[in-house]
């Protein structure tokens, strides 16, 4: 461990410790928080392993797997992410932040099968203040936005999507935002295009554990801490104050 | 067959804010209560997983489960109403403890004016200031009556926050001293003040130090976590009815809570009510709860359409006015922002608490004159500090593409160095918008869904104008790099506009004909049925409801206990 990160972890028992002593979550006695209940249950020394530690071992990480696309659909997603959040100077882009693992993994999950959504007809053309009134599933919509990016490519370029240069692949996706590359199965590409840009900002930022944001590394990008237990002191400092980044993962110990 | 079970005293149906206290006080009352709740019970054992924006705040974890109901709506009555599929905005809350679980904690007391809000106008600014299809109208109760029950809440919540002299007065200061002031609420209140404003910080239910309530219950102070607003707070510092009100009804033994239960139907003979229907929504068991008095704590969609598809009072009529279930349905205005932008200055937005902010009470309710205005009413304007979590926050300057590489480039950019001077105004009610039940859409248990009728009137539209011109003085004394203002209200948009608070559609009031509920929140067509939450509001303030509406669900539970003893209506 170096001497920052032994810093930094003297830290977090400091301000666990202080924050035992003001939480007292108490009905005549009786603790009624499972979340307080379980921290006072805690030894100073049984602290969690930071995730730092696995970090290196990306490369062997098993959920870099696909759990819905095939190989083509994941590639055409991943450079299609890119493009919406490119590689720059202030950081990695989609790809690798495997934005496209995320997108696979949301695709199979009831998420993609619009499990929460209201499903039931009749489906009439909305006013554009009504919202969506789509009867595709998010799951098959996306699958038919991929076919469409490579036939829209193969009519402009006579190319494949993956195959395009950078510009060539701009020029695709704002044709597909403003709707020019037509429909897809009667939905607009436009619907298509804000759902892949939501996915791709989702995929950079969400937690590690969805399978994007590699390593955290776009919450490294824009300096945020990830998930901590407080923020009392920092919040009052009038400087910046820049914090180690942590997961969820940081907190299975509790 | 729906299983009959055995008559009880009172039914409750939702255990959010306004089913919670109901309960907790009749419970501690040495009265037997059945609280019916459809979703889950929760303990903040559940949010140990709790900081993740993805599930909770984008895939809406402790909201309403949109395939089995939604509502459907249209900006006016010329259009088809089309069912909300998805979230876009209002979402509602959903298992013990409600949307009281997931909220901010911005803890208000609407002012003297709003109570009286049609007498006092009419007073100083003469009878037609108002437009005759704003249906104002006096609540039925004064500021001096209700007090007493704001006093109440305050201090079993544990409210944080300063007295403001241009508010009402209040029979004791906050239970709890203000929130922290970060570096931009600091300078919020500098800037208002050279302008000659009152700036003050905004009552919280984000608990500001450790608090032991009237009941019993000790909660810890709030650890700034920035996981808040679409979260619970897995600390129990916020205060939430599953931390407080709930478990002391539980305590009593006299709560029979059941989850997973979803009435339907409010049983009743047309004068009086005789019990509630309701779905076991794990198992699909229908039965029967016969009970003496029906509590209706469902949230405002609910509390109408329950009314509605019982055939409970008289449904409003738009064409004449008459009737006054789904009446005055009012929403929230936010049109007006100024957002500033910082190139060289980065703050810790990343920490912060749903209910921490400062505030002006300076351009609220009538506090300003109106004489040479076309609106009445007014707005808080406000910083605030939420925790400026990854995925939602991505504003860029004017211009910027949504996408690319110029679009990361600048989101990253300004990550850290953004922020709105924010605008939260007052919703007249008027004769178009209103609630009633959708002709073609039917939830999951084959009842008509609650159908909305709205748009911004006019009276909103110059609200937002004003109001834009003052965010935009003060957010230039900010000295900022880059500076937006939003200067007008698009119209209403179910799937853009984020506001959480709405209001009326079984309203209060001193009149039978034009009201559907007294001061004690008493059906006036059927006087055993009480119906509690924002719902009795006959307009919207310019502050967040739920202190008002907990107010008022004290007093309901006040004239409960009285209607048991002595039965009758109450006023
Ligand atoms: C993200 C968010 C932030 C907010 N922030 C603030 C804030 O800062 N300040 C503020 O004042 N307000 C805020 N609000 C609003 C506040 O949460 C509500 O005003 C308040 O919680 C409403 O309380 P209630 O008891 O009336 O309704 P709810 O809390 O919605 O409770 C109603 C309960 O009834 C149940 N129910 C509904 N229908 C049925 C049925 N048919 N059968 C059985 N049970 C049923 C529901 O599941 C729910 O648990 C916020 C809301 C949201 C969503
Ligand atoms: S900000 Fe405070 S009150 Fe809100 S969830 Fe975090 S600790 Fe709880």
């Amino acid at each position: 461990m170096s001497e920052n990160e032994k810093n930094q972890q003297g830290v977090q028992d400091k301000t666990r410790r202080i924050f035992i002593k003001n939480s007292g979550l108490t009905v005549g006695g009786l603790i009624v928080g499972g979340a307080v209940g379980s921290l006072f249950g805690i030894k100073s020394d049984t602290k969690t392993e930071p995730a730092t530690a696995m970090v290196h071992e990306s490369a062997a990480n098993p959920n870099e797997a696909l759990m819905y696309f095939n190989q083509e659909q994941y590639q055409t997603t991943a450079a299609a992410a890119e493009r919406i959040f490119p590689k720059d100077e202030s950081g990695p882009g989609a790809k690798d932040l495997n934005v496209a693992i995320y997108i696979d993994h949301q695709l199979a999950s009831p998420w993609g099968v619009n499990a929460k959504d209201y499903m039931v007809g009749p489906f009439q053309k909305p006013d554009e203040k009504q919202g969506g009134q789509l009867r595709i599933l998010r799951k098959d919509l996306f699958l038919l936005g991929l076919k469409g990016l490579n036939d829209y490519s193969n009519k402009t370029f006579k190319k494949k999507f993956t195959e395009l240069e950078a510009k060539d692949q701009d020029a695709i996706l704002t044709d597909f935002e403003s709707g020019k590359a037509g429909d897809l199965s009667g939905v607009s590409t436009n619907v298509f295009f804000k759902m892949l840009r939501t996915l791709t900002i989702e995929g950079a930022y969400a937690d590690p554990m969805y399978g994007g944001n590699k390593d955290m590394q776009g919450w490294k990008m824009r300096k945020y801490p990830g998930s901590y237990m407080g923020y009392t002191k920092e919040i009052q400092s009038d400087k910046f104050v820049a914090l180690k980044q942590q997961s969820l993962h940081d907190h299975m110990g509790h | 067959m729906a299983t009959k079970l055995p008559k009880v005293p009172v039914v409750i149906v939702g255990m959010g804010w306004a089913g919670g206290i109901i309960a907790s006080e009749l419970t501690k009352a040495g009265v037997k209560v059945v609280g019916i709740e459809r979703g889950k019970d929760r303990t903040t054992s559940d949010y140990l997983m709790g900081h993740d924006e993805l599930r909770y705040q984008h895939r809406t974890e402790l909201m309403q489960d949109l395939s089995k109901e939604t509502i459907t709506s249209r900006n006016n009555r010329s259009m088809t109403a089309l069912p909300m599929r998805s979230y876009g905005t209002f979402i509602v809350g959903d298992g013990v403890g409600g949307a009281g679980s997931h909220w901010n904690g911005q803890t208000y007391r609407f002012l003297p004016y709003d109570f009286e809000i049609k007498t006092l106008t009419e007073q100083k600014y003469g009878p037609n200031k108002v437009k005759p299809e704003y249906t104002i109208q006096d609540w039925g109760i004064t500021y001096d009556e209700i007090e007493p029950y704001y006093d109440k809440f305050e201090k079993m919540a544990g409210i944080s926050g300063e007295t403001v002299e241009l508010y009402g007065k209040r029979s004791n200061p906050y239970p709890t001293g203000p929130m922290v002031k970060t570096p931009i609420m600091k300078e919020f209140e500098k800037v208002t003040k050279k302008l000659g404003f009152s700036p003050y910080v905004i009552p919280s239910s984000n608990l500001s130090e450790t608090y032991k309530n009237p009941d019993g219950i000790q909660r810890g102070a709030c650890q700034y976590c920035a996981y808040c607003e679409n979260f619970g707070c897995e600390y129990g510092a916020k205060a939430d009815p599953a931390v407080t009100v709930i478990p002391v009804a539980k305590n009593t033994g006299n709560l029979d809570l059941r989850t997973h239960s979803n009435v339907t139907r409010i049983l009743n003979d047309g004068k009086k009510a005789t019990g509630v229907f309701y779905v076991n929504t794990i198992t699909g068991e229908e039965f029967e709860q016969p009970a003496d008095v029906v509590v209706v704590a469902s949230y405002v969609f609910n509390n109408v359409r329950l009314l509605l598809n019982s055939g409970l009072g008289k449904p409003y009529n738009p064409e004449t006015g008459t009737g006054a279930i789904g009446k005055n349905y009012c929403y929230q205005v936010t049109g007006g922002a100024t957002t500033i932008f910082f190139n060289d200055k980065e703050f810790n937005l990343y920490g912060g608490a749903g209910a921490l902010g400062m505030e002006l009470p300076d351009f609220t309710g009538d506090n300003f004159d109106h004489s040479n205005l076309n609106f009445i009413h007014g707005a808080g304007i406000r910083v605030t500090q939420y925790g400026n979590r990854p995925i939602a926050n991505n504003t860029v300057p004017k211009g910027t593409p949504s996408w690319g590489a110029e679009f990361k480039k600048q989101s990253i950019k300004y990550a850290n160095s953004t922020f709105p001077v924010k605008v939260q105004a007052a919703s007249m009610p008027h004769r178009e918008n209103y609630l009633d039940l959708d002709p073609t859409y039917k939830d999951a248990y084959g009842m008509p869904l609650l159908r909305m009728t709205y748009d911004y009137t006019e009276q909103d539209r110059e609200i937002v104008k004003y109001m834009a011109q003052i965010t935009k003085k003060i957010a230039k004394e900010f000295g900022a790099d880059i500076m937006e203002t939003n200067e007008e209200q698009a119209p209403f948009n179910v799937n853009k506009d984020g506001n959480t608070h709405n209001t009326g559609g079984v309203i209060m009031g001193a009149d039978s004909e034009t009201s559907a509920v007294n001061s004690y929140l008493q059906m006036w067509d059927a006087e055993n049925v009480f119906v509690a939450g924002a719902s009795a509001f006959p307009h919207n303030s310019n502050y967040n409801p739920t202190g008002t509406l907990s107010a008022l669900s004290y007093r309901a539970a006040e004239g409960i206990i009285k209607y048991i003893q002595q039965g009758g209506l109450l006023v």
